[in-house]
């Protein structure tokens, strides 16, 4: 077990956990809270992987600006836990029988993938580094690149056509 | 186990750990300053005299203000969430301290035979860091005024979120066009390019502009100091503190003060690069010239901070809907516009200046 090792048990567990806490927690501000540590932890994995660009965007866009919004968003609608309706029990099991279906399927599929054998490359390799994924974009990639730039575009247009209504 | 853990470069770490006790120290200190420079600036603006009464013209104000602070009653509220209250000073504090990590304070020094280099951390992707940082200095708003469980302090962290999240994109925008002509996202880089060339507000003053007002958006400065706006929310997200967790909110908004400045010389003004003097001739100056670098860093930040400060006594407040529209039908076409002609002009350079 090197450095690199425990850092990447710890910040699978500090993933896994706080999860886990986005999905029990009563009050939907703590699990807005700690979906926001589950975006750190996953940040914390790609700087371990040497993808800094990736960890600090990842940062940036889901921890910095999406989180904001729905923070912003839950805080203004004022869901406490005493007030929040408690869910039907039937629903709450066929919610448990659809997750663990999930699961099944996922362990399935991944036992058949070929990621199983290989260990990941803990501080080496430099894809994620600014300007090989720069060049990967816009030379290999440019096609699908642009497409979705578009796709955003039309959705900015859309957000702001609906907001003037 | 152990030999992994031995691998690792004892004085590295010692080293690294003293500039960080170092420069989060010197923060705080001029921080400590930038209030009583506050008080004097106003008063020097509206011709009066200021603090005068603690120690020689005053300069032990900060001190005693801190006393006061610290000797003031903490107060919980009894309906607000306890542990996210407590958390909302810390989180505004540690994200105003995060930032000077990738910040080049000066060159290289020489310690002992061992070169020191006075940043903590020279990571490849230094703007975007201190631009995710910056990001995360909106949760220590949001989460004080949610967690007081008063209105006027949802209110005012609504306001500071979204005036936050508004700003941040000319920023980034007007970031975007500077990294066109530099080329790297590196501190360090962007520091030795301009002490070859000229200042990059040569080449971005409109960049420029655009930076200074989004940045005194983000530390919620007058003109924009909409979330503490007293006259329609009687205090703004912090109105349920007392005691050091207020003093921590208004600390975190100096030392984002005293931080944004030094980021706007690092990236526009040259960073520690003394002007009219080359630095490189006189390298046998050894840690001499570092200390002069250093010096010269904090004269050009000590001018932002005053730029501040003169702002804030000089200009009004903006409404709320002014400010908004200043962000999004102003600054962002602007910096759009900027972005384009700055890469038209790259574009044209590189094409060795033919159509």
């Amino acid at each position: 077990m090197d450095i690199s090792q425990i850092l990447f048990y710890a910040l699978s567990a500090l993933a896994l956990g706080s999860a886990i806490m986005v999905v029990i927690s009563r009050n939907p501000v703590h699990s807005v809270l700690w979906l926001i540590i589950t975006f750190f932890a996953i940040s914390g994995h790609y700087i371990l992987m040497n993808a800094q660009f990736l960890g600090i965007v990842n940062l940036i866009v889901y921890a910095g600006a999406i989180m904001v919004l729905f923070l912003f968003v839950i805080m203004l609608m004022n869901l406490n836990a005493e007030t929040e309706p408690q869910k039907n029990k039937w629903l709450k099991l066929a919610g448990v029988v659809a997750g663990g279906c999930l699961l099944l399927v996922m362990v399935a599929a991944l036992k058949q993938a070929e990621v199983k054998g290989q260990v990941a490359m803990l501080g080496t390799g430099d894809i994620g580094l600014i300007k090989n994924l720069g060049q990967a974009l816009f030379t290999d990639y440019v096609v699908p690149f642009e497409i979705s730039s578009v796709l955003f575009l039309s959705a900015m247009v859309g957000a702001v056509v609906i907001g003037k209504k | 186990m152990h030999s992994a853990l031995l691998a690792i470069d004892l004085f590295l770490v010692i080293e690294k750990l003293v500039l960080i006790i170092a420069i989060v120290s010197i923060s705080l200190v001029i921080a400590m300053y930038e209030t009583y420079a506050e008080r004097k600036v106003a008063a020097f603006i509206q011709d009066r005299k200021g603090p005068n009464r603690a120690g020689p013209f005053g300069i032990l104000q900060p001190l005693a203000d801190g006393l006061k602070l610290f000797m003031k009653e903490e107060i919980i509220p009894n309906t607000s969430n306890r542990l996210l209250f407590i958390l909302g000073p810390c989180l505004a504090m540690m994200a105003a301290m995060m930032t000077s990590a990738v910040i080049p304070w000066g060159g290289t020094l020489n310690v002992f035979g061992r070169p020191v280099t006075l940043q903590i951390a020279d990571i490849n992707i230094g703007i975007l860091y201190v631009f995710g940082v910056v990001s995360m200095g909106v949760y220590g708003i949001m989460i004080g005024g949610w967690a007081s469980n008063n209105k006027f302090s949802l209110m005012a962290a609504l306001r500071g979120a979204s005036q936050v999240i508004s700003y941040e994109l000319p920023m980034g925008l007007s970031l975007i066009a500077l990294l066109m002509l530099t080329g790297s996202l590196k501190m360090s880089e962007i520091v030795a390019q301009q002490m070859d060339g000229w200042w990059n507000i040569i080449y971005q003053p409109l960049g420029f502009f655009i930076f200074l007002v989004c940045a005194f958006a983000e530390c919620n400065r007058t003109p924009f100091d909409l979330p503490e706006a007293e006259n329609e929310l009687n205090f703004g997200y912090h109105q349920e503190y007392s005691s050091m967790k207020l003093g921590f909110y208004l600390f975190a908004e100096y030392i984002n003060m005293f931080i944004s400045s030094v980021v706007m010389a690092t990236l526009f003004f040259g960073g520690y690069d003394v002007p009219f003097f080359n630095d490189a001739a006189h390298a046998d100056w050894g840690n001499w010239l570092v200390a002069l670098q250093g010096a010269v860093l904090l004269i050009k930040v000590c001018f932002f901070i005053f730029l501040f400060m003169w702002v804030r006594w000089t200009i009004p407040r903006f409404r709320y809907d002014q400010l908004m529209n200043l962000g999004w039908k102003g600054l962002i076409p602007l910096s759009l516009f900027n972005m384009v002609v700055t890469a038209a002009f790259v574009l044209w350079k590189s094409n060795g200046y033919k159509f």
